[in-house]
């Protein structure tokens, strides 16, 4: 087939209706404009979203749990063994905390291919001081650099800084909200008693906004060091292993495996946190078929246009084939013509779409509950673009096929003898 | 026997709508290279439909076509597309030349579809033709600009660009004032007389007729006289 004649017919023809064409490439335009500027602030709409959970939750979390020992005495005993036990009142022992063998674990987990990271934790109340006036809350003993690393924290600190509470000795970092009530700026220092009635001061480094509220009054963040100094306990105490894996989706198997060897409780993502992941892909579901309805949409005017092509240029087709050249021909014109409106369509609707994707960036979105960010977040992920393009050329391809295909039937003997 | 050009065995036709009636009955002739034929009847005797299947364009009919010794029958569109191309150049009734283009791109398009020369060489060939036929000064012309003479004329040009063994024309001086239509007379006697070209024109214009070297004529879809 000769592919310069075939586009250079097909050029012609769409100059003779340029205003039509026109109309059907800006319709494309259109759609690829909203179809990358709406999946791509909904996806990052998405992603600001799933990282509120996602982003600080670990995917496998160890730890024990104080509970009620599952074997009792009375089970062990071989005089009442068959019987029916009913026992009232079960005391939960006076169980250990922090994880056994927590140098070992971490070791193992280490070891693990699948993990991603892990950071280990040390989770204690205590009641934080001021003046006459105890307000009870948590502090956390973390690795400053495993947090930020795995679960984001450095996100969070809205002043000071992160490193300063591994760096300063007998430093913590206090939820924004709690600081108020503690009356306490940075530098300042803050009392808190443990849950033995020690009493400790501690510097003040910096501030930590979580987005929760209820969240923000009660925590307090030191370094696991300090934690395990303030709760006189040896350096291998820690109560909780956070786990980041490479592939969330192996956490539950995961999860029940490590329960089962390293004897703790095991929680996984999933089971911590059902709901969300339905909300995302919803939300992706939406946006998707919205965009590809656009597209569907923008390819029915184009289908339009060219079938109200073919049927002012019959005599075109006509003279085309008396003069040799075939269906195929014919039809290859017509499909050009649809490509092309397509190409040019699509082309420029990347271009507006990233436009107007960068201009919703720009918008200002100030939210108490997300303190880095301060514009509408908007996802340029390239498989959006990619997407768009692919879909514009197929329906745009489909949207011409029809038409060119009745184009390649037209009879050349209807048209010549019917005039 | 190498000189014919077109033959036509034992065609018949039919028309199935509403019923079925036998447009074409047993056509039998042949045309010989260099020989100018006019097929001539009164309307409806089947004279266009005839044209239409010598020509490929119409595939419904039963017997046999040759073209230059080429069998017509059992072809593909596509090869039909090409004999259509290469060995035959069409002139209508109604000129039929393409709108978006100019006088010269429309003659040279065969060309360019036959591909046998080079874009330049096609240019040349059709710049040639429209010399031959008084219309150079028309060839940069929008094809909607001329009027119904000065497109018949292009349209004989754009027929003989591929140099085709037969040209055919139906009604080719039916839509012509007088003028124009002795300008198309003046033509085919040049291109049989000077240029020893193949024609084969279907009319019911008894001037063309007679100007030809033989003349078919039809009744009722049978051949009465050849």
């Amino acid at each position: 087939m000769n592919y310069k004649l075939i586009i250079s017919i097909a050029k012609s023809l769409l100059k003779a209706r340029f205003r039509q064409t026109m109309i059907a490439a800006i319709g494309v335009t259109f759609s690829i404009t909203m179809f990358i500027a709406l999946l791509g602030f909904m996806t990052g709409l998405n992603d600001l979203l799933d990282g509120l959970i996602l982003n600080r939750t670990p995917h496998i979390r160890l730890f024990n749990e104080i509970k009620p020992s599952v074997v009792q005495p009375v089970n062990l005993s071989t005089a009442y063994k068959g019987y029916y036990h009913i026992i009232h009142s079960i005391k939960s022992e006076n169980s250990r905390q922090d994880i056994y063998n927590s140098q070992a674990v971490m070791q193992a987990i280490k070891a693990d291919e699948r993990v991603q990271g892990f950071a280990p934790k040390i989770v204690t109340q205590v009641f934080y001081n001021d003046g006459t006036v105890d307000i009870t809350g948590v502090v956390n003993g973390i690795d400053p650099q495993a947090e930020t690393r795995l679960f984001h924290f450095g996100d969070y600190i809205v002043s000071g800084s992160v490193i300063d509470m591994k760096n300063i000795s007998n430093s913590i970092i206090l939820g924004k909200a709690l600081a108020e009530r503690l009356n306490a700026n940075l530098g300042d220092m803050v009392q808190i008693i443990t849950v033995k009635g020690d009493r400790f001061p501690l510097k003040l480094v910096g501030l930590y906004q979580s987005g929760i509220n209820d969240l923000d009054k009660t925590q307090g963040y030191v370094y696991f060091n300090t934690a395990q100094k303030l709760l006189g306990k040896s350096n291998t105490y820690f109560t909780d292993i956070q786990i980041k894996l490479k592939d969330l989706n192996e956490a539950p198997a995961v999860a029940k495996e490590y329960a089962k060897k390293f004897g703790t409780q095991a929680e996984d993502i999933q089971t911590a946190n059902a709901q969300f992941e339905t909300g995302s892909s919803v939300r992706t579901i939406i946006s998707y078929s919205v965009g590809i309805t656009l597209l569907i949409v923008a390819g029915f005017g184009i289908y339009n246009i060219l079938n109200m092509m073919i049927y002012e240029k019959m005599d075109t087709i006509a003279i085309l084939k008396a003069t040799g050249f075939s269906g195929r021909d014919v039809k290859a014109i017509f499909i050009f013509i649809a490509l092309s409106i397509g190409i040019v369509g699509g082309f420029l609707g990347l271009i507006f779409g990233f436009a107007f994707s960068a201009i919703i960036d720009e918008i200002p979105f100030h939210t108490p509950s997300l303190p880095t960010i301060t514009t509408y977040p908007v996802n340029y992920k390239a498989v959006i673009y990619f997407i768009a393009t692919a879909f514009s050329l197929i329906t745009t391809y489909l949207a011409g096929l029809f038409p060119a295909r009745k184009a390649s039937k037209v009879d050349p003997v209807v048209i010549i003898r019917g005039k | 026997m190498n000189n014919i050009i077109l033959e036509a065995r034992h065609i018949n036709k039919y028309f199935h709508d509403p019923v079925t009636v036998k447009v074409l009955d047993d056509i039998n002739f042949i045309i010989s290279k260099e020989e100018f034929v006019s097929v001539v009847g009164k309307s409806g005797c089947g004279k266009s439909t005839l044209l239409y299947i010598l020509s490929t364009m119409d595939t419904d009919f039963e017997g046999d076509v040759l073209i230059d010794n080429e069998s017509l029958v059992h072809k593909k569109e596509i090869e039909l597309a090409r004999i259509r191309n290469e060995k035959i150049g069409f002139i209508f009734q109604f000129h039929y030349l393409i709108n978006e283009f100019t006088v010269l791109k429309n003659v040279m398009l065969p060309g360019l579809k036959l591909a046998h020369f080079t874009e330049k060489e096609i240019e040349q060939r059709a710049i040639e033709k429209l010399e031959m036929l008084d219309i150079k000064d028309l060839a940069l012309k929008m094809a909607n600009k001329l009027s119904g003479g000065e497109k018949q004329r292009v349209a004989i040009a754009r027929a003989l660009i591929n140099n085709p063994a037969i040209i055919m024309g139906d009604e080719p001086t039916g839509n012509l004032d007088k003028k124009n239509r002795e300008i198309v007379f003046d033509i085919f006697k040049r291109l049989a007389n000077d240029y020893q070209q193949t024609l084969l024109i279907v009319t019911h214009d008894s001037t063309l007729a007679e100007i030809s070297n033989r003349s078919i004529e039809m009744e009722d879809g049978k051949i009465i006289r050849q």
